[in-house]
């Protein structure tokens, strides 16, 4: 079942030895089944992957392939049945909707995950702002949540995730409600704040563009039961640009992947 | 990254900013009272002009029902001699103290049941049922206990009140919308950190609307148990309603009434929904009226 026409070396159930860096996320062999005993659904069926350090790899298939479970196994929301995962370093996450306390302005937000993450009080509102500023938020640091526009939100749900110094981010179509410009706009930035920070990222989407636009790698999950059916290396320097034509012949070898996938299940 | 890339993108970003703010729609103040009381203003000229068509019908003698001028003189007159005021600080200052208690005893109630999944099963539909239960039955119990007594009203007005703050802390924390948990979750806020900083403030909304009908209870189980347990030497508004009866002094017992009415609506709209309206403007869930 696992295809890999990557030139890169595998990855995907790579073995942990000390010829590789310890990667900063590792999964092993992780099953999720749903429902009663008798009445079971597999809805992910022996993942294996690995995220190095500074690496960001993008996660995509059909609806209902199971990879906002995987993502929420990974991130520690949601149990696996069987496998494991190993996380090195401090991990936040974004959702598709921001997931900002709506009782906080932006600023307070960012403040809280300091808090949290146990930094003192004296210099969490200057820290706060200094975050706001890495998201290009300054001036917007005493709105609420609801006075603030889609994109703005995933902004400040960004700066808090680098209030908590996270070293890995998961991010479950964070753009996925978003406008294509804003999309686009912040594509640029994440990738901008990824390069100059150095994070390593899990990016789920069923954006196939939007996975070559961001990714180091692609991976693709089958459905029911997902499990990681083939890898893609993005070897397209950065920046990269919207409409770089060395997105289009890979954007196109994914999607066809995911579209043959689909169609398998059509002659179940 | 060449710094010019990024300057675009600033740029670029800055004017997604200023095309996609929300516009608040923010009005003048005296706009706005104009707006809310208009309506108010109305439907009370409706009402007291139905008062007055039904007194002018000869329905009922002018000694059983007045109409709004001689009620609304007798007011004024009652409001200058102090009488009314002295009744309405013992009946006020009754209402604080069973409130405070409703408000702590729900609060803990309903915190307990929240924590504890077999208290739950064990309590919580007991006290739905204890809501439905009319406070007035009560009373028969309470003055049987206490005697006639302030004890006896208190009684009445925390058993009254205490579930509907109780049942607005459950639904407020069962309602905790799921994004908001595991937002908390992954910042790390787990146990009581997650009660503090995640739960109680997201489930302050349903516990203010739990507060405003624990308002309306605590004042109808009052006024009930000022008009079974009479104190003599308390002078209060019940006491007030009963005396105008036995009187049949219908001006005094209108007058009386109207003072009841006015107070239940202040405090609701003035305390609770100011609150509720505030709380609801923080969090984007109401237009700037």
């Amino acid at each position: 079942m696992t295809v890999m026409p990557a030139a890169r070396p595998a990855s995907v159930a790579a073995p942990l030895n000390a010829d590789f860096p310890t990667p900063a996320v590792a999964v092993r062999g992780v099953n999720k089944v749903y429902g009663p005993a008798g009445n079971q659904v597999l809805a992910l069926r022996d993942i294996s992957l690995a995220v190095a350090p500074g690496e960001f790899v993008c996660l995509v298939g059909a609806s209902g392939c199971g990879k906002s479970t995987l993502l929420n196994i990974v991130a520690g929301l949601d149990r696996p049945a069987g496998g494991e995962v190993q996380i090195v370093g401090r991990r936040a996450m974004l959702f598709q909707e921001a997931g900002l306390f709506p009782w906080l302005t932006a600023a307070a937000n960012v403040e809280l995950a300091l808090r949290l993450a146990g930094r003192p009080a004296a210099e969490r509102r200057t820290e706060a702002e200094r975050l706001l500023r890495t998201v290009r938020l300054d001036g917007f640091a005493d709105k609420r949540p609801h006075e603030l526009s889609g994109g703005m939100r995933q902004r400040v749900a960004l700066a808090r995730a680098f209030a908590q110094s996270a070293d890995i981010l998961f991010m479950d179509e964070p753009f996925g409600s978003l406008d294509a410009m804003t999309r686009d706009l912040l594509h640029d930035e994440l990738e901008a704040l990824w390069a100059d920070r150095g994070f390593s990222v899990l990016f789920v989407t069923h954006d196939v563009r939007e996975a070559v636009r961001l990714g180091d790698r692609v991976l693709v999950l089958t459905s029911r039961p997902g499990s990681v059916a083939a890898e893609f290396a993005v070897d397209i320097p950065r920046p990269r640009r919207v409409g770089d034509p060395r997105e289009t012949g890979l954007v196109a070898a994914i999607t066809d992947r995911l579209r043959r996938e689909v169609r398998g299940h059509a002659e179940d | 990254m060449p710094r010019t890339d990024r300057a675009v993108t600033d740029l670029e970003l800055a004017g997604i900013d200023a095309l996609d703010m929300p516009i608040s729609a923010r009005q003048r103040v005296a706009w706005r009272l104009w707006r809310a009381t208009w309506p108010l203003a109305l439907a009370a000229v409706v009402v007291i002009a139905a008062w007055q068509l039904v007194v002018l019908s000869g329905w009922r003698p002018p000694w059983a029902l007045p109409g709004p001028l001689p009620v609304a003189e007798r007011l004024v007159e009652d409001l200058a001699n102090g009488a009314i005021l002295a009744a309405a600080v013992t009946t006020l200052g009754r209402i604080a103290v069973g409130f405070a208690l409703a408000l702590l005893i729900g609060t803990l109630i309903g915190l307990a049941i929240v924590r504890w999944r077999v208290l739950r099963a064990a309590v919580a539909s007991l006290i739905t049922g204890l809501q439905t239960m009319p406070s007035i039955a009560w009373f028969p119990l309470a003055i049987l206990l206490f005697g006639l007594t302030e004890q006896a009203i208190l009684f009445v007005v925390v058993l009254g009140a205490a579930p509907s703050v109780a049942n607005g802390v459950i639904s407020g924390v069962d309602n905790v919308p799921r994004l908001l948990l595991r937002a908390g979750r992954m910042l790390g806020a787990r146990g009581l950190n997650a009660y503090r900083f995640v739960i109680l403030p997201a489930a302050l909304p349903s516990f203010i609307g739990g507060l405003k009908q624990a308002w309306a209870f605590a004042w109808r189980s009052l006024m009930a148990g000022e008009l079974l347990v009479i104190i003599a030497s308390q002078p209060s508004l019940g006491v007030r309603l009963q005396l105008s009866r036995e009187l049949n002094d219908a001006e005094g017992l209108l007058a009386s009434m109207l003072v009841i009415l006015v107070i239940g609506i202040v405090v609701d709209a003035a305390l609770f929904g100011n609150a509720e309206r505030a709380i609801r403007r923080r969090w984007g869930l109401l237009e700037a009226i």
